[in-house]
Protein backbone atom coordinates (compact mmCIF):
# COMPACT_ATOMS: atom_id res chain seq x y z
CA UNK A 1 0.00 0.00 0.00
CA UNK A 2 2.56 2.52 0.97
CA UNK A 3 5.09 1.62 -1.94
CA UNK A 4 1.94 1.75 -4.47
CA UNK A 5 1.14 5.37 -3.01
CA UNK A 6 4.61 5.94 -3.21
CA UNK A 7 4.96 5.01 -7.04
CA UNK A 8 1.91 7.10 -7.80
CA UNK A 9 3.29 10.12 -5.81
CA UNK A 10 6.52 9.82 -7.46
CA UNK A 11 4.62 9.96 -11.00
CA UNK A 12 2.76 12.95 -9.77
CA UNK A 13 5.92 14.58 -9.94
CA UNK A 14 7.17 13.48 -13.16
CA UNK A 15 4.20 14.72 -14.54
CA UNK A 16 4.55 17.99 -12.70
CA UNK A 17 8.00 18.74 -13.65
CA UNK A 18 7.39 17.54 -17.09
CA UNK A 19 4.75 19.97 -17.60
CA UNK A 20 6.20 22.53 -16.26
CA UNK A 21 8.73 22.17 -19.04
CA UNK A 22 6.31 21.20 -21.74
CA UNK A 23 4.75 24.39 -21.80
CA UNK A 24 7.56 26.71 -21.06
CA UNK A 25 7.88 27.49 -24.77
CA UNK A 26 4.73 29.37 -24.85
CA UNK A 27 4.39 31.45 -22.05
CA UNK A 28 5.97 34.59 -21.32
CA UNK A 29 6.88 34.61 -17.70
CA UNK A 30 9.07 30.90 -17.56
CA UNK A 31 9.40 29.30 -14.36
CA UNK A 32 12.64 27.57 -15.39
CA UNK A 33 12.55 25.60 -12.22
CA UNK A 34 15.67 22.91 -12.13
CA UNK A 35 14.46 19.26 -13.06
CA UNK A 36 15.70 16.51 -10.67
CA UNK A 37 18.81 15.08 -11.37
CA UNK A 38 19.43 11.37 -12.05
CA UNK A 39 19.55 9.42 -8.67
CA UNK A 40 17.42 12.55 -6.51
CA UNK A 41 15.49 11.83 -3.98
CA UNK A 42 11.93 13.53 -5.19
CA UNK A 43 9.07 13.71 -2.38
CA UNK A 44 5.69 15.74 -3.17
CA UNK A 45 4.21 16.32 0.14
CA UNK A 46 0.66 15.91 0.93
CA UNK A 47 -1.56 18.45 0.80
CA UNK A 48 -4.27 19.85 3.52
CA UNK A 49 -6.73 18.65 1.62
CA UNK A 50 -4.94 15.06 2.02
CA UNK A 51 -4.63 15.76 5.65
CA UNK A 52 -8.85 15.97 5.71
CA UNK A 53 -8.82 12.51 3.63
CA UNK A 54 -6.59 11.08 5.58
CA UNK A 55 -7.19 7.72 8.13
CA UNK A 56 -5.29 9.80 10.72
CA UNK A 57 -7.01 10.03 14.08
CA UNK A 58 -8.82 12.95 14.13
CA UNK A 59 -7.57 14.92 17.39
CA UNK A 60 -3.78 14.15 15.29
CA UNK A 61 -5.48 16.13 12.07
CA UNK A 62 -6.73 19.07 14.66
CA UNK A 63 -2.93 19.19 15.61
CA UNK A 64 -1.42 18.84 12.67
CA UNK A 65 -4.26 21.67 11.27
CA UNK A 66 -3.30 24.05 14.05
CA UNK A 67 0.75 23.58 12.70
CA UNK A 68 -0.48 24.75 9.79
CA UNK A 69 -2.21 27.46 10.96
CA UNK A 70 1.07 28.48 13.16
CA UNK A 71 3.27 27.78 10.23
CA UNK A 72 1.05 30.18 7.85
CA UNK A 73 0.02 33.07 10.08
CA UNK A 74 2.80 33.03 12.28
CA UNK A 75 2.30 36.48 13.16
CA UNK A 76 -0.58 35.14 15.60
CA UNK A 77 2.25 35.09 17.93
CA UNK A 78 3.98 38.23 17.82
CA UNK A 79 4.77 39.82 21.15
CA UNK A 80 4.97 36.42 22.61
CA UNK A 81 7.73 34.22 20.15
CA UNK A 82 7.71 36.47 16.93
CA UNK A 83 9.22 39.87 17.32
CA UNK A 84 9.15 41.09 13.58
CA UNK A 85 7.29 40.85 10.33
CA UNK A 86 8.08 36.96 9.49
CA UNK A 87 6.29 34.10 9.24
CA UNK A 88 7.44 30.70 8.58
CA UNK A 89 5.82 30.88 5.22
CA UNK A 90 8.10 34.13 4.32
CA UNK A 91 10.55 32.11 3.67
CA UNK A 92 9.67 28.81 3.25
CA UNK A 93 7.20 29.37 0.44
CA UNK A 94 3.99 27.46 -0.76
CA UNK A 95 3.43 25.91 2.73
CA UNK A 96 6.77 24.46 3.32
CA UNK A 97 6.05 22.06 0.36
CA UNK A 98 7.96 24.09 -2.38
CA UNK A 99 11.21 22.97 -3.58
CA UNK A 100 14.06 25.03 -3.91
CA UNK A 101 12.43 27.50 -1.27
CA UNK A 102 13.62 25.83 2.06
CA UNK A 103 10.70 23.01 2.28
CA UNK A 104 10.67 22.00 5.59
CA UNK A 105 9.49 18.00 5.96
CA UNK A 106 13.26 17.47 5.05
CA UNK A 107 13.92 18.26 8.76
CA UNK A 108 11.77 15.65 10.17
CA UNK A 109 13.62 12.88 8.39
CA UNK A 110 16.89 14.21 8.70
CA UNK A 111 17.22 14.93 12.26
CA UNK A 112 18.32 14.97 14.81
CA UNK A 113 21.68 15.39 13.03
CA UNK A 114 24.71 17.23 13.94
CA UNK A 115 24.64 20.65 13.44
CA UNK A 116 27.96 22.99 12.64
CA UNK A 117 26.12 27.04 13.43
CA UNK A 118 25.52 25.36 17.16
CA UNK A 119 28.09 22.82 17.29
CA UNK A 120 25.95 19.80 18.63
CA UNK A 121 23.22 17.31 18.12
CA UNK A 122 19.63 18.99 17.08
CA UNK A 123 16.67 17.67 16.72
CA UNK A 124 13.63 18.93 15.15
CA UNK A 125 12.51 20.95 17.88
CA UNK A 126 15.71 22.58 18.32
CA UNK A 127 15.66 23.51 14.70
CA UNK A 128 12.81 24.96 14.92
CA UNK A 129 13.94 27.23 18.01
CA UNK A 130 16.52 27.97 15.81
CA UNK A 131 14.23 30.07 13.48
CA UNK A 132 12.41 31.87 15.88
CA UNK A 133 15.82 33.01 17.61
CA UNK A 134 17.44 34.03 14.41
CA UNK A 135 14.75 34.81 11.71
CA UNK A 136 11.98 35.75 13.70
CA UNK A 137 14.35 37.99 15.93
CA UNK A 138 12.14 36.18 19.05
CA UNK A 139 11.92 32.96 21.40
CA UNK A 140 10.62 29.94 20.40
CA UNK A 141 7.57 28.11 21.99
CA UNK A 142 8.40 25.96 24.75
CA UNK A 143 10.28 22.29 23.50
CA UNK A 144 7.34 19.99 24.35
CA UNK A 145 4.37 23.01 24.59
CA UNK A 146 1.37 22.45 22.70
CA UNK A 147 2.46 25.30 19.67
CA UNK A 148 5.85 23.42 19.35
CA UNK A 149 4.01 19.57 19.07
CA UNK A 150 1.38 21.11 16.42
CA UNK A 151 4.25 22.71 14.37
CA UNK A 152 6.49 19.60 14.46
CA UNK A 153 3.37 17.38 13.45
CA UNK A 154 2.64 19.48 10.66
CA UNK A 155 6.63 19.27 9.04
CA UNK A 156 6.11 15.37 9.79
CA UNK A 157 2.68 15.16 8.14
CA UNK A 158 5.08 16.64 5.22
CA UNK A 159 7.10 14.28 5.09
CA UNK A 160 4.87 11.19 5.12
CA UNK A 161 6.06 8.28 3.55
CA UNK A 162 10.05 9.68 3.13
CA UNK A 163 12.30 7.23 5.18
CA UNK A 164 13.75 8.31 8.24
CA UNK A 165 17.61 9.30 7.74
CA UNK A 166 17.45 9.66 4.01
CA UNK A 167 20.62 11.43 2.72
CA UNK A 168 20.02 14.83 3.07
CA UNK A 169 22.24 15.82 -0.37
CA UNK A 170 20.31 13.59 -2.26
CA UNK A 171 17.02 15.15 -1.49
CA UNK A 172 15.73 17.22 -4.64
CA UNK A 173 14.86 20.97 -4.10
CA UNK A 174 16.55 21.35 -0.26
CA UNK A 175 17.22 24.47 1.62
CA UNK A 176 17.97 26.90 -0.75
CA UNK A 177 20.46 25.19 -3.11
CA UNK A 178 23.60 27.41 -3.37
CA UNK A 179 24.50 29.09 -6.48
CA UNK A 180 27.80 29.40 -8.31
CA UNK A 181 29.85 31.80 -7.21
CA UNK A 182 29.34 34.75 -8.95
CA UNK A 183 31.53 36.40 -11.88
CA UNK A 184 31.91 39.58 -10.38
CA UNK A 185 32.06 40.36 -6.42
CA UNK A 186 28.76 41.33 -4.87
CA UNK A 187 28.11 44.85 -5.35
CA UNK A 188 26.72 47.13 -3.18
CA UNK A 189 25.33 49.69 -5.59
CA UNK A 190 24.78 47.16 -8.25
CA UNK A 191 22.34 45.63 -5.53
CA UNK A 192 20.73 48.97 -4.99
CA UNK A 193 19.69 49.24 -8.63
CA UNK A 194 18.60 45.26 -8.94
CA UNK A 195 16.52 45.87 -5.65
CA UNK A 196 14.63 49.30 -6.46
CA UNK A 197 13.78 47.67 -9.70
CA UNK A 198 12.58 44.40 -8.76
CA UNK A 199 11.86 43.93 -5.17
CA UNK A 200 10.85 48.16 -3.67
CA UNK A 201 7.33 47.86 -5.24
CA UNK A 202 6.43 45.06 -2.15
CA UNK A 203 9.46 45.15 0.35
CA UNK A 204 9.76 49.35 0.19
CA UNK A 205 12.80 51.07 -1.08
CA UNK A 206 13.77 51.81 2.91
CA UNK A 207 13.40 47.56 3.09
CA UNK A 208 10.54 48.19 5.72
CA UNK A 209 8.44 46.10 3.39
CA UNK A 210 4.50 47.06 4.16
CA UNK A 211 2.34 47.68 7.28
CA UNK A 212 -1.49 48.41 6.88
CA UNK A 213 -3.92 48.49 9.06
CA UNK A 214 -1.68 47.06 12.05
CA UNK A 215 -1.14 43.91 9.68
CA UNK A 216 1.93 43.09 8.28
CA UNK A 217 1.71 42.63 4.72
CA UNK A 218 5.43 42.62 3.14
CA UNK A 219 7.74 41.31 5.27
CA UNK A 220 10.72 43.71 6.25
CA UNK A 221 14.37 42.86 4.56
CA UNK A 222 16.28 45.10 6.82
CA UNK A 223 15.55 47.18 9.99
CA UNK A 224 13.98 46.76 13.38
CA UNK A 225 11.24 44.25 12.12
CA UNK A 226 13.46 41.96 9.62
CA UNK A 227 15.36 39.00 10.90
CA UNK A 228 18.33 39.77 12.90
CA UNK A 229 22.11 39.47 12.26
CA UNK A 230 22.44 35.36 13.32
CA UNK A 231 19.63 34.22 11.19
CA UNK A 232 20.80 32.03 8.34
CA UNK A 233 19.33 34.09 5.68
CA UNK A 234 21.49 37.13 6.84
CA UNK A 235 24.50 35.22 4.83
CA UNK A 236 24.46 36.17 1.23
CA UNK A 237 24.96 32.97 0.01
CA UNK A 238 21.32 32.23 1.92
CA UNK A 239 19.85 35.09 0.96
CA UNK A 240 21.23 34.59 -3.06
CA UNK A 241 19.54 31.29 -3.68
CA UNK A 242 16.14 32.14 -1.80
CA UNK A 243 15.96 35.37 -3.96
CA UNK A 244 17.32 33.86 -7.41
CA UNK A 245 14.63 31.15 -6.64
CA UNK A 246 11.74 32.48 -5.21
CA UNK A 247 11.66 36.60 -5.94
CA UNK A 248 10.05 38.08 -7.39
CA UNK A 249 6.83 36.74 -6.09
CA UNK A 250 5.21 34.64 -8.74
CA UNK A 251 8.65 34.82 -11.15
CA UNK A 252 11.43 32.54 -9.76
CA UNK A 253 14.66 32.09 -11.94
CA UNK A 254 13.80 35.41 -13.21
CA UNK A 255 16.61 37.01 -11.77
CA UNK A 256 20.61 36.27 -13.08
CA UNK A 257 22.65 34.75 -10.79
CA UNK A 258 24.99 38.03 -10.49
CA UNK A 259 22.01 39.84 -9.99
CA UNK A 260 20.46 37.75 -6.80
CA UNK A 261 24.30 37.70 -5.83
CA UNK A 262 24.20 41.73 -5.86
CA UNK A 263 20.62 42.15 -4.20
CA UNK A 264 21.34 39.75 -1.68
CA UNK A 265 24.85 41.88 -0.75
CA UNK A 266 22.47 44.66 -0.80
CA UNK A 267 19.95 43.81 1.48
CA UNK A 268 21.91 41.87 3.69
CA UNK A 269 24.58 44.75 4.12
CA UNK A 270 21.98 47.15 5.89
CA UNK A 271 21.49 47.12 9.76
CA UNK A 272 19.38 44.66 11.59
CA UNK A 273 18.60 43.76 15.03
CA UNK A 274 21.54 42.35 16.94
CA UNK A 275 22.52 39.15 16.74
CA UNK A 276 21.37 37.16 19.64
CA UNK A 277 25.22 35.43 20.43
CA UNK A 278 26.29 38.95 21.05
CA UNK A 279 29.55 39.03 23.02
CA UNK A 280 30.08 42.89 23.38
CA UNK A 281 31.21 44.11 20.50
CA UNK A 282 30.38 42.66 16.47
CA UNK A 283 34.03 42.26 15.69
CA UNK A 284 34.42 39.89 18.75
CA UNK A 285 31.38 38.16 17.71
CA UNK A 286 31.58 38.07 14.12
CA UNK A 287 35.14 36.40 15.10
CA UNK A 288 33.74 33.66 17.61
CA UNK A 289 31.84 32.57 14.95
CA UNK A 290 33.55 33.40 11.63
CA UNK A 291 34.05 29.57 10.24
CA UNK A 292 30.61 28.52 11.38
CA UNK A 293 28.55 31.73 9.76
CA UNK A 294 30.25 35.30 10.02
CA UNK A 295 32.84 34.59 6.60
CA UNK A 296 29.43 34.61 4.83
CA UNK A 297 27.97 37.92 6.61
CA UNK A 298 28.72 41.63 6.40
CA UNK A 299 28.20 41.45 9.92
CA UNK A 300 31.08 43.13 12.10
CA UNK A 301 32.67 44.95 9.28
CA UNK A 302 33.01 48.10 7.87
CA UNK A 303 31.08 48.92 4.88
CA UNK A 304 30.30 52.53 3.89
CA UNK A 305 32.29 54.21 6.41
CA UNK A 306 30.10 52.00 9.12
CA UNK A 307 30.84 48.55 11.13
CA UNK A 308 27.51 46.86 10.58
CA UNK A 309 26.03 45.59 13.86
CA UNK A 310 27.80 47.79 16.31
CA UNK A 311 24.88 48.64 18.17
CA UNK A 312 22.74 47.92 21.55
CA UNK A 313 19.49 47.82 19.19
CA UNK A 314 17.63 44.33 19.35
CA UNK A 315 14.82 45.31 17.99
CA UNK A 316 10.98 44.89 19.04
CA UNK A 317 11.75 42.10 22.15
CA UNK A 318 13.41 43.15 25.48
CA UNK A 319 16.23 40.47 25.90
CA UNK A 320 18.94 39.21 23.10
CA UNK A 321 19.33 36.08 24.10
CA UNK A 322 16.58 33.28 24.26
CA UNK A 323 17.25 31.05 27.19
CA UNK A 324 17.20 27.80 25.07
CA UNK A 325 19.97 28.88 22.62
CA UNK A 326 22.91 26.93 25.17
CA UNK A 327 25.63 24.29 24.66
CA UNK A 328 25.03 20.19 25.02
CA UNK A 329 27.38 17.93 26.32
CA UNK A 330 24.83 14.73 26.36
CA UNK A 331 27.22 13.40 29.07
CA UNK A 332 25.51 12.82 32.46
CA UNK A 333 24.28 16.39 34.31
CA UNK B 1 6.27 81.92 22.70
CA UNK B 2 8.36 82.67 19.37
CA UNK B 3 10.32 79.32 19.71
CA UNK B 4 7.01 77.66 20.86
CA UNK B 5 5.47 79.00 17.41
CA UNK B 6 8.38 78.22 15.39
CA UNK B 7 8.35 74.59 16.45
CA UNK B 8 4.55 74.03 16.00
CA UNK B 9 5.43 75.65 12.46
CA UNK B 10 7.99 72.67 12.15
CA UNK B 11 5.73 70.66 13.04
CA UNK B 12 3.06 71.69 10.51
CA UNK B 13 5.68 71.82 8.03
CA UNK B 14 6.90 68.83 8.61
CA UNK B 15 3.51 66.79 8.74
CA UNK B 16 2.58 68.11 5.51
CA UNK B 17 5.44 66.72 4.19
CA UNK B 18 5.21 62.91 5.46
CA UNK B 19 1.56 62.98 4.01
CA UNK B 20 2.01 64.46 1.23
CA UNK B 21 4.93 61.82 0.06
CA UNK B 22 2.30 59.09 -0.33
CA UNK B 23 -1.53 60.91 -0.82
CA UNK B 24 -2.28 61.70 -4.24
CA UNK B 25 -2.96 65.80 -4.23
CA UNK B 26 -6.55 66.07 -6.19
CA UNK B 27 -9.79 67.40 -4.69
CA UNK B 28 -12.30 65.34 -4.11
CA UNK B 29 -15.04 67.92 -4.73
CA UNK B 30 -13.50 68.95 -7.78
CA UNK B 31 -13.38 65.49 -8.92
CA UNK B 32 -17.20 65.03 -8.28
CA UNK B 33 -17.59 67.94 -10.99
CA UNK B 34 -15.61 66.42 -13.28
CA UNK B 35 -16.48 62.70 -13.02
CA UNK B 36 -20.26 63.53 -14.24
CA UNK B 37 -19.13 61.58 -17.45
CA UNK B 38 -18.38 58.50 -15.44
CA UNK B 39 -21.87 58.12 -13.43
CA UNK B 40 -23.54 56.27 -16.75
CA UNK B 41 -21.28 53.33 -16.37
CA UNK B 42 -19.64 53.32 -12.83
CA UNK B 43 -22.97 55.16 -11.04
CA UNK B 44 -23.37 57.52 -8.61
CA UNK B 45 -22.26 55.33 -5.95
CA UNK B 46 -19.20 54.62 -7.90
CA UNK B 47 -19.99 51.10 -7.67
CA UNK B 48 -19.89 49.94 -11.55
CA UNK B 49 -21.95 47.09 -12.91
CA UNK B 50 -21.68 43.53 -13.42
CA UNK B 51 -22.96 42.44 -16.58
CA UNK B 52 -23.17 39.04 -17.60
CA UNK B 53 -21.85 37.76 -20.92
CA UNK B 54 -20.90 41.70 -21.40
CA UNK B 55 -18.04 43.73 -20.77
CA UNK B 56 -18.42 44.56 -17.02
CA UNK B 57 -17.80 47.98 -15.24
CA UNK B 58 -15.13 47.86 -12.34
CA UNK B 59 -16.56 49.10 -8.89
CA UNK B 60 -14.27 52.16 -8.04
CA UNK B 61 -15.17 52.99 -4.80
CA UNK B 62 -12.82 52.83 -2.12
CA UNK B 63 -10.24 52.00 -4.66
CA UNK B 64 -7.16 53.39 -3.94
CA UNK B 65 -6.42 56.64 -5.24
CA UNK B 66 -2.53 56.64 -6.54
CA UNK B 67 -3.83 53.25 -8.05
CA UNK B 68 -6.87 54.93 -9.33
CA UNK B 69 -4.79 57.71 -11.21
CA UNK B 70 -1.94 55.52 -12.84
CA UNK B 71 -4.81 53.72 -14.18
CA UNK B 72 -6.35 56.70 -15.96
CA UNK B 73 -2.87 58.05 -17.16
CA UNK B 74 -2.46 54.09 -18.40
CA UNK B 75 -5.59 54.00 -20.42
CA UNK B 76 -4.47 57.44 -22.19
CA UNK B 77 -1.31 56.41 -22.58
CA UNK B 78 -2.83 53.04 -24.41
CA UNK B 79 -0.35 50.77 -21.99
CA UNK B 80 -4.01 49.76 -20.87
CA UNK B 81 -6.25 49.07 -23.79
CA UNK B 82 -9.67 49.54 -23.19
CA UNK B 83 -11.38 51.10 -26.10
CA UNK B 84 -14.14 52.03 -24.00
CA UNK B 85 -12.21 54.16 -21.54
CA UNK B 86 -9.30 55.69 -23.85
CA UNK B 87 -11.98 58.45 -25.15
CA UNK B 88 -12.93 59.42 -21.45
CA UNK B 89 -9.40 59.20 -19.82
CA UNK B 90 -8.30 61.94 -22.53
CA UNK B 91 -11.19 63.89 -21.51
CA UNK B 92 -9.47 64.46 -18.35
CA UNK B 93 -6.80 66.97 -17.66
CA UNK B 94 -3.94 65.63 -15.82
CA UNK B 95 -5.20 67.54 -12.36
CA UNK B 96 -8.77 66.17 -13.02
CA UNK B 97 -7.18 62.67 -13.44
CA UNK B 98 -6.10 63.13 -10.11
CA UNK B 99 -9.30 64.69 -8.83
CA UNK B 100 -11.32 62.05 -9.86
CA UNK B 101 -8.80 59.67 -8.28
CA UNK B 102 -9.41 60.98 -4.92
CA UNK B 103 -13.45 61.40 -5.12
CA UNK B 104 -14.17 57.51 -6.06
CA UNK B 105 -11.13 56.79 -3.23
CA UNK B 106 -13.08 58.44 -0.72
CA UNK B 107 -16.46 56.86 -1.39
CA UNK B 108 -17.38 53.75 0.49
CA UNK B 109 -16.83 50.86 -0.96
CA UNK B 110 -20.03 48.96 -3.15
CA UNK B 111 -20.47 45.07 -3.08
CA UNK B 112 -19.95 43.61 -5.91
CA UNK B 113 -22.25 41.02 -8.21
CA UNK B 114 -21.97 38.36 -10.57
CA UNK B 115 -20.55 35.40 -8.35
CA UNK B 116 -24.28 34.33 -7.32
CA UNK B 117 -24.84 31.55 -9.45
CA UNK B 118 -21.55 29.60 -8.92
CA UNK B 119 -21.69 25.93 -7.21
CA UNK B 120 -20.55 25.83 -4.07
CA UNK B 121 -17.35 23.36 -6.07
CA UNK B 122 -16.88 26.51 -7.80
CA UNK B 123 -16.53 29.02 -4.87
CA UNK B 124 -14.31 25.99 -2.80
CA UNK B 125 -12.07 26.28 -5.64
CA UNK B 126 -12.08 30.08 -5.71
CA UNK B 127 -11.37 30.32 -2.21
CA UNK B 128 -8.31 27.92 -2.48
CA UNK B 129 -6.47 29.95 -5.07
CA UNK B 130 -7.49 33.64 -3.69
CA UNK B 131 -6.26 32.52 -0.15
CA UNK B 132 -3.35 29.76 -0.43
CA UNK B 133 -3.08 29.68 -4.18
CA UNK B 134 -2.06 26.40 -6.25
CA UNK B 135 1.89 26.18 -6.08
CA UNK B 136 2.04 23.09 -7.71
CA UNK B 137 1.22 25.12 -10.59
CA UNK B 138 2.96 27.98 -9.38
CA UNK B 139 -0.48 30.10 -9.00
CA UNK B 140 0.75 32.18 -6.22
CA UNK B 141 -2.67 33.27 -3.42
CA UNK B 142 -3.88 36.47 -4.68
CA UNK B 143 -3.66 37.68 -1.08
CA UNK B 144 -0.12 37.85 -0.96
CA UNK B 145 -0.20 40.67 -2.71
CA UNK B 146 -3.90 42.04 -2.64
CA UNK B 147 -3.57 41.90 1.35
CA UNK B 148 -4.74 39.25 4.35
CA UNK B 149 -8.89 39.79 2.78
CA UNK B 150 -7.84 41.02 -1.32
CA UNK B 151 -9.18 44.54 0.34
CA UNK B 152 -5.70 45.61 -1.40
CA UNK B 153 -2.09 46.91 -0.30
CA UNK B 154 -0.75 50.17 -0.90
CA UNK B 155 -0.93 52.07 -4.32
CA UNK B 156 -0.03 49.02 -6.66
CA UNK B 157 -2.06 46.29 -5.17
CA UNK B 158 -5.67 47.47 -5.90
CA UNK B 159 -8.42 45.34 -3.61
CA UNK B 160 -10.19 42.74 -5.52
CA UNK B 161 -12.36 41.49 -2.87
CA UNK B 162 -16.00 42.76 -3.63
CA UNK B 163 -15.20 43.51 -6.96
CA UNK B 164 -17.50 42.21 -9.53
CA UNK B 165 -17.03 38.88 -10.70
CA UNK B 166 -17.35 39.87 -14.70
CA UNK B 167 -14.91 42.36 -14.51
CA UNK B 168 -12.09 40.35 -12.76
CA UNK B 169 -12.46 37.71 -15.09
CA UNK B 170 -12.37 39.87 -17.87
CA UNK B 171 -9.03 42.03 -16.64
CA UNK B 172 -7.31 37.94 -15.71
CA UNK B 173 -7.90 37.37 -19.09
CA UNK B 174 -7.02 40.38 -20.35
CA UNK B 175 -3.58 39.85 -19.19
CA UNK B 176 -3.45 36.43 -20.34
CA UNK B 177 -3.79 37.37 -23.47
CA UNK B 178 -1.88 40.54 -23.31
CA UNK B 179 -4.51 43.00 -23.90
CA UNK B 180 -3.59 44.75 -20.25
CA UNK B 181 -0.19 44.93 -20.15
CA UNK B 182 0.30 48.09 -17.27
CA UNK B 183 0.59 45.43 -14.23
CA UNK B 184 4.35 46.36 -12.54
CA UNK B 185 6.94 44.19 -13.06
CA UNK B 186 4.26 41.67 -15.46
CA UNK B 187 3.18 40.51 -12.03
CA UNK B 188 -0.21 39.57 -12.76
CA UNK B 189 1.02 38.22 -16.36
CA UNK B 190 3.12 35.87 -14.86
CA UNK B 191 -0.09 34.42 -12.62
CA UNK B 192 -2.98 34.73 -14.83
CA UNK B 193 -1.39 32.98 -17.63
CA UNK B 194 -1.11 29.56 -15.50
CA UNK B 195 -4.68 30.03 -14.56
CA UNK B 196 -7.43 28.14 -16.84
CA UNK B 197 -10.83 29.51 -17.69
CA UNK B 198 -11.95 27.25 -14.26
CA UNK B 199 -9.77 28.73 -12.17
CA UNK B 200 -10.80 32.72 -13.44
CA UNK B 201 -14.57 31.52 -13.36
CA UNK B 202 -13.85 30.12 -10.10
CA UNK B 203 -11.32 33.16 -8.15
CA UNK B 204 -13.89 35.48 -9.95
CA UNK B 205 -17.09 34.71 -8.59
CA UNK B 206 -15.55 34.11 -4.85
CA UNK B 207 -13.56 37.31 -4.62
CA UNK B 208 -16.94 38.99 -5.46
CA UNK B 209 -18.82 37.71 -2.87
CA UNK B 210 -15.82 38.62 -0.06
CA UNK B 211 -17.07 41.96 1.65
CA UNK B 212 -15.32 44.85 0.13
CA UNK B 213 -14.37 46.85 2.74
Amino acid sequence: MNILKKVLIKAVAGVFVLSVGAVQADVKVPLNIKQPKEGQYVHVPPTMEDLEKSSLHPELKRVIRRGYDLFMNTQQLRGKNVFNSMNCRSCHMGEGRQPFAGPVWPAAVVLPDYRGKNDHVNNIEERIAGCFSFSMNGTPPAYGSDDMIALTAYHQWLATGVPIYTDGKSIYGRGFPRLAEPKKKADFQRGKQVFEENCAICHSEDGSGLVQNGKEIFPAVWGDRSYNWGAGISRHFTLASFIKHNMPLGQPNSLSDQQAWDVAYYINTHERPQEPRFEGSAQKTREKYLDTFHKHTSYGLKVNGKVLGDHNNVGEKDFLKPDVLRPRTYTAD
Amino acid sequence: MIIKRLIVLMATALSLAISSASALEGNAEAGKQAAVTCVACHQANGGGMNIAGGESWPALAGLDANYLYKQLQDMKSGQRNSPTMTAFANMLSDQQKKDVAVYYSQLPAVQGNGGEKATKEELAHGEKLALSGDWDRYIVPCKSCHGPDNQGAGANFPGIAGQHAGYIEDQLRAWKSGKRNNDPQNLMLAIAERMNDKDIRAVAAWLSRQPAQ
